[in-house]
């Protein structure tokens, strides 16, 4: 099977220090893959490697067919300024930007699309609300409004169901299932291992280096949950030059 | 009555040319203003607009210097000055971990020092009053096409940068991930700041170059929540502090510039009492709540 992606030995870290050491793997497409670990694993520091905001400090990410552009990515705290005067209809429209540019008209089909993205993620009624009356759950709604529009062929997510509640979540997955149906890959930085293990068929779990990445049910067994507890968090400031062969 | 409205209001435009060309040149200023001013308070870069007005004080200097009292001496000077101060301070706070805050702190406080230096090279007071106060009743026909030229151009880069520009006020990390373009629509941003600044400049001073940015702008938060009106009620306000000031300056006898700074203060403090978007009445005497 073709992958959408490619970790080539790869090194991802900040001032030298690695976050992430020496991973090497491949992400198939139409892949349902969830992202779990400790904090400080690395998880969030991987997606950020994958959409090209952090240079690798060694190895490789290989993307197949798509630029870094091309990947949807909600991350974990959007830097979103929700005081600013704008409507949920019209932030949900920028998932739009992609395809009709930064000056593009935004005719009538593409309004019926953004109605249904609406309608799809249960905001319909709420497109004049400005973003900042939401709450949590309904920002993060929106934000997979946003995404739907993206139309992308890779999907990342940091952490989509924190502090969200059931019904919330419940909704949120229906999305991923449709988008893992239509064959697009998505990757999930997720803590909650029930949601895990229904939801994803495949788990890499992360503890700044990979412990398991396989079928979910095997990646969490209780061995490997045990030895990603006991990744040591801090860095070692007076750590030597890695040697590890590339 | 009717007299009397007229004498006070329309007489002194109707009698002095140099009244109708102050308000046209306000007005002209103001036009351009409203959009820039909304977009610096949305942004929180409030009081960016006074750390560029300081970081053109060098270039218009050694446009001084160099021409004396001129106005495209000035002008080109200044917008060098303003424009090298934007990029300086654009590139420092992309490629260091300081934010923009402190990058455009030292840059345009070198640029003030130098600024100041070199008109104390050849300090005639009069031109240093020009310079810090404007000359709002002696716009000539050259400065006032210059302002002219000014709101126009913002008004059209601003229409066709809005998207993106909005864009980098709400979610600049999601502008990032799908498009090039922050960084360049950033910097024309700025520039439009800075030639804007300079239209104030040669009306209201350095000093006050931004009132008529900021004070408009800020004053509209409270009447309204959406940018296309907000501009649109900043507008207004601008323009309203135009005619006010002029008036209250000519019968009082009050320096022309700072007064039609003073009539915006002055509707802004209103605005901040009365204003039905988060003005002080209404947070201190709540209307009851809905019953849904």
């Amino acid at each position: 099977m073709s992958y959408a992606l490619r970790f080539r030995d790869l090194t991802l870290g900040y001032d030298r220090h690695p976050a992430i050491h020496h991973l090497s793997g491949e992400i198939s497409q139409g892949d349902l893959l969830a992202v779990c670990g400790p904090n400080g694993a690395g998880k969030s520091t991987l997606l950020k490697g994958i959409v090209g905001a952090l240079k690798p400090l060694s190895g490789a990410i290989e993307r197949v067919n798509c630029a870094p552009r091309d990947i949807a990515y909600l991350p974990q705290a959007a830097d979103i300024d929700r005081s600013f005067p704008i409507r949920v209809y019209d932030l949900v429209s920028m998932g739009l930007l992609r395809e009709v540019g930064l000056f593009g008209r935004i005719g009538r089909d593409l309004r019926v699309r953004i109605e249904h993205a609406i309608e799809a993620v249960g905001l319909a009624g709420f497109e004049d609300r400005p973003i900042g009356t939401l709450s949590g759950g309904q920002m993060q709604r929106m934000l997979f409004a946003r995404l739907l529009l993206q139309d992308a062929s890779v999907i990342l997510l940091d952490e989509p169901f924190t502090a969200i509640d059931d019904k919330t979540t419940t909704d949120l997955l229906d999305l991923i299932a449709r988008w893992h149906a239509e064959k697009r890959t998505v990757i999930a930085v997720l803590h909650d291992f029930d949601v895990v293990r229904r939801h994803f068929p495949k788990t890499l779990l992360l503890a700044r280096e990979k412990v398991a990445w396989e079928a979910t049910a095997v990646a969490l067994n209780g061995d490997n949950l045990l030895r990603a507890r006991r990744m040591v968090e801090a860095f070692d400031t007076a750590a030597h030059e890695c040697e590890r062969a590339a | 009555m009717i007299q009397a409205a007229y004498d006070l209001l329309i007489g002194p435009f109707v009698e002095f040319e140099f009244m109708r060309r102050a308000l046209i040149g306000s007005f002209a200023l103001t036009l351009g203003a409203a959009p820039i001013g909304v977009f610096l308070l949305l942004r929180r870069m409030s009081l960016v607009g006074d750390a560029m007005a300081h970081a053109i004080l060098p270039g218009a200097a050694i446009g001084y210097l160099v021409a004396g009292l001129s106005l495209g001496a000035m002008t080109v000077g200044g917008l060098v000055a303003g424009c090298l101060v934007a990029v300086l301070a654009g590139v420092v706070t992309r490629n260091t971990l300081l934010r923009e805050d402190a990058s455009l702190a030292s840059f345009y406080i070198i640029s003030l020092a130098l600024g100041v230096t070199l008109v104390s090279l050849k300090g005639s007071n009069i031109d240093l009053l020009h310079v810090l106060f404007g000359s709002v009743l002696a716009l000539d026909d050259n400065t006032l096409l210059l302002l002219a030229s000014i709101s126009t151009l913002t008004l059209f880069v601003v229409a066709f940068i809005y998207r993106p520009l909005v864009l980098e006020c709400v979610d600049p990390g999601f502008l990032r991930s799908v498009s090039g373009a922050g960084a360049a629509i950033h910097l024309v941003f700025l520039c439009l700041v800075v030639i804007n600044l300079i239209g104030g400049f040669h009306a209201m001073g350095t000093l006050l170059a931004v009132g008529m940015l900021m004070l408009p702008a800020i004053a509209a938060r409270f009447w309204c929540s959406g940018v296309a009106t907000m501009i649109g009620v900043s507008l207004l306000i601008g323009m309203a502090s135009s005619v006010i000031g002029l008036v209250l300056s000519y019968h009082a006898g009050l320096a022309t510039g700072p007064t039609i700074i003073l009539a915006a203060g002055a509707i802004y403090i209103v605005s901040l009492l009365i204003g039905p978007h988060g003005g002080l009445i209404r947070q201190f005497a709540p209307q009851r709540h809905l019953e849904a």
